[in-house]
């Protein structure tokens, strides 16, 4: 993060599927844990999100699928961050993402995955110690 | 139902057992917490008595099963007449495969269809929008056109199922697909069964799948239910539901109220196309979700169908009792379903299961324990069906009619259900009815609000989920085995897409989607269009847009 401000995290729902509450309690967890959270709200397309974190200077990025499609979707994320340099943004994950995708997932520059059942501390807590510093 | 003197009795006799019995046993242990709540935040009392339900007046409150205000029930048998329709939620991949999953089911005692579309058929995209990339065939089947449509439907004889839709804005254009399969099949219109779910408003703070915005939305709805009422007599047009109010995080109450709530706009709409109302409210159907509290459940299924005949009785003046009956599916509550020690929802499913027997739906679907995983395996599948025939064949729970009336419990939460719906379906009346309050986000912000507070619970372990935050096990790797859908299937149907687009008459596509675009902006109804539309094999994407070009998209409004 950039020293002096708060943590600045983009909730972003990429893919077709409309399953929100999971999005919605992380993001207001992570408000209420003093991070400033941006959420863009449904569909939004993997160009649209990586436009968000660049014009909203996050550090941090959390995407939130259900609908089966991050095989396709999560690559272009991270390929457009690349392009865009903003390889320092942390990004992780949450959803309904099969273990056996975690790795390719990975290898692909998404740091962290929660599954079904992870507690919001656990997610505030990972954000804390891993966001990097942005200078 | 007591008499005065009995409650007194009562009364006096329940102050002796306070002073004398209940001590002896809190000053030895205590109880487990100082208050204990529902998900619907009723605080739950130690013990029930008559004293609960001292108002309760048989005649008035519950009446005889099929008889109003049908608190017992819509049919006077109930399941020793004949079981509810196991419907199991199915579709994935291509129309081809689902149409095998269809089969296999009905072969394994199914007695109803039930349609799973994939995200893009949902959204109003054709396979081949750039929206649909990776997404197509994966959460449900893929259905461009009237071609998929008679693939899924295959040898499967219309007039001997009935087929549940689980669509909302493209419901005109999946029914009117249907009705096509059905005229190639020779199934008159007046023998087609089933039902669209075309519930555009839960959409707009529950689904969230949106095409439109709210006014054109409920306009597409209540063309349906126009049509239906005069041309498909045995279809339910609107499947009113509560399944996704609470999955996105609702409470019972809010479930129960904002779907009744739902349910009376579109009375509403429909009566203002010049319709009287028993010619068409027979025909709405409900469909609810059913959680953990086995209690809290079978109260909301038995004041759902009160209030629901109140209100037809007492608001829209209905004469017909079949105006008055509220007939119901209800579906296990996905979001209880856990990733961790999968075999649990085997037990989560049955118990809520029960509790939907218990109050009184026609039909039922059950969810596989894999997932919060995946979509089901078909083994994952077939334990829930037999979940539902274990219920109905051998726990003996299917005997009578309504056994937990009566309790002092479940009538006095029944009671309480009741009325604190009826609050909020005044408050929404305040706010000048269920478009304005979307428009305001009322239902937004209380649905936000409840999902917070639930997982408060959870991670501060004041609501115990097994295997989530308490009886935890090491678990490495998946213990089951998950179905995964063929990535093949986009190019498959992308290709099969393209080839139809190439055989069909272009002219007579472009005419019929002139002409729907003519009649949308005239403000007739839509489905005779449709029909027309999809008949010359005009594409999902290609009659979506049509609307689109007239009413709009619409714009999230974004509450956290």
């Amino acid at each position: 993060m950039k020293s002096g401000r708060k943590i600045r995290v983009l909730i972003a729902k990429p893919g077709l599927d409309s399953h929100d509450r999971g999005a919605k309690v992380v993001a207001r967890a992570l408000r209420d844990a003093g991070m400033e959270v941006i959420y863009t709200g449904l569909r939004q397309t993997p160009e649209q999100i990586v436009e968000t974190a660049l014009q909203e200077d996050v550090d941090v990025i959390g995407l939130s699928i259900l609908s089966g499609a991050h095989k396709a979707l999560f690559p272009r994320i991270m390929d457009l961050l690349k392009k865009q340099k903003l390889t320092d943004i942390m990004v992780f994950a949450g959803g309904i993402i099969p273990e056996e995708d975690f790795s390719e997932m990975k290898k692909l520059g998404v740091k962290e995955i929660f599954g079904p059942g992870t507690t919001t501390e656990t997610i505030i807590q990972y954000v804390l110690k891993n966001v990097h510093d942005r200078t | 139902m007591f008499n005065e003197k009995k409650i007194d009795e009562l009364k006096k006799e329940r102050e002796r057992w306070e002073k004398t019995t209940l001590p002896n046993w809190t000053k030895q242990c205590g109880e487990r917490k100082k208050e204990f709540h529902n998900t619907s935040n009723m605080t739950i009392k130690r013990l029930y008595t008559p004293q609960d339900v001292e108002q309760l007046d048989y005649a008035r409150d519950l009446g005889f099963p099929g008889e109003y205000p049908f608190t017992r029930g819509v049919h006077a048998t109930m399941y020793r007449g004949r079981i509810w329709t196991m419907r199991m939620f199915s579709g994935f991949g291509t129309a081809k495969q689902t149409n095998q999953r269809f089969k296999y089911l009905i072969k394994e005692g199914e007695t109803g269809l039930s349609t799973a579309f994939d995200y893009p058929t949902i959204m109003g995209y054709d396979s081949d929008h750039p929206m649909a990339r990776g997404e197509v065939g994966i959460c449900g089947v893929a259905i461009a056109s009237l071609k998929d449509m008679e693939t899924l439907f295959d040898s499967i004889p219309l007039e001997q199922i009935t087929t549940s839709m689980t669509i909302n804005g493209p419901a005109p254009i999946l029914l009117a697909m249907y009705i096509a399969v059905g005229d190639k099949q020779g199934v008159s219109r007046e023998k087609l069964g089933g039902t669209t779910q075309n519930d555009n408003l839960k959409e707009f703070f529950a689904q969230k799948l949106c095409i439109y915005p709210p006014k054109p939305s409920v306009k597409l709805t209540t063309d349906v239910i126009e049509y239906c009422s005069r041309h498909l007599p045995r279809w339910n047009p609107v499947s009113i539901s509560g399944y996704h109010i609470r999955e996105a995080g609702a409470n019972a109450v809010q479930e129960l109220a904002f779907t009744l709530y739902d349910g009376i706009s579109y009375v509403e709409s429909t009566l203002e196309r010049g319709l009287k109302v028993d010619q068409f409210a027979s025909r709405l159907s409900f469909f609810f979700a059913s959680h953990n509290d086995f209690f809290e459940e079978v109260a909301k299924f038995r004041a759902a169908r009160r209030l629901w005949a109140k209100i037809m009785k007492e608001r829209f003046h209905a004469k017909n009792p079949r105006s008055l009956w509220m007939r119901m599916h209800i579906q296990t509550s996905g979001c209880t379903l856990t990733a961790q020690q999968p075999l649990n929802n085997i037990i989560r499913t049955t118990i809520q299961a029960f509790a939907a027997a218990m109050g009184g739906t026609q039909s039922l679907h059950t969810n596989s324990y894999d997932e919060a995983l995946c979509l089901p395996s078909e083994e994952a599948v077939r334990v829930a069906l037999r979940t539902q025939q274990i219920i109905a064949q051998e726990s003996g729970a299917t005997n009578t009619v309504d056994p937990l009336a009566g309790s002092y419990y479940v009538e006095a939460l029944t009671d309480e259900m009741e009325q604190k719906a009826m609050e909020y379906i005044q408050k929404i009346d305040d706010l000048g009815g269920a478009i304005p309050a979307i428009e305001r986000g009322f239902f937004q912000k209380e649905i936000a609000d409840s999902a917070y507070k639930y997982q408060q619970e959870v991670d501060e372990k004041r609501r115990i989920i097994v295997g989530v935050n308490d009886y935890k096990i090491e678990e490495k790797e998946c213990p089951i085995e998950l179905l995964r859908v063929d990535p093949g299937v986009e190019k498959k149907q992308v290709d099969s897409l393209q080839q139809l687009k190439r055989q069909r008459d272009s002219e007579k596509v472009k005419e019929v989607l002139e002409k729907l675009h003519y009649a949308a902006e005239k403000d007739v109804n839509l489905m005779p269009a449709i029909i027309d539309a999809v008949k010359a094999y005009a594409t999902l994407g290609e009659i979506s847009d049509a609307l689109r070009t007239v009413y709009g998209e619409y714009k999230e409004l974004i509450i956290i």
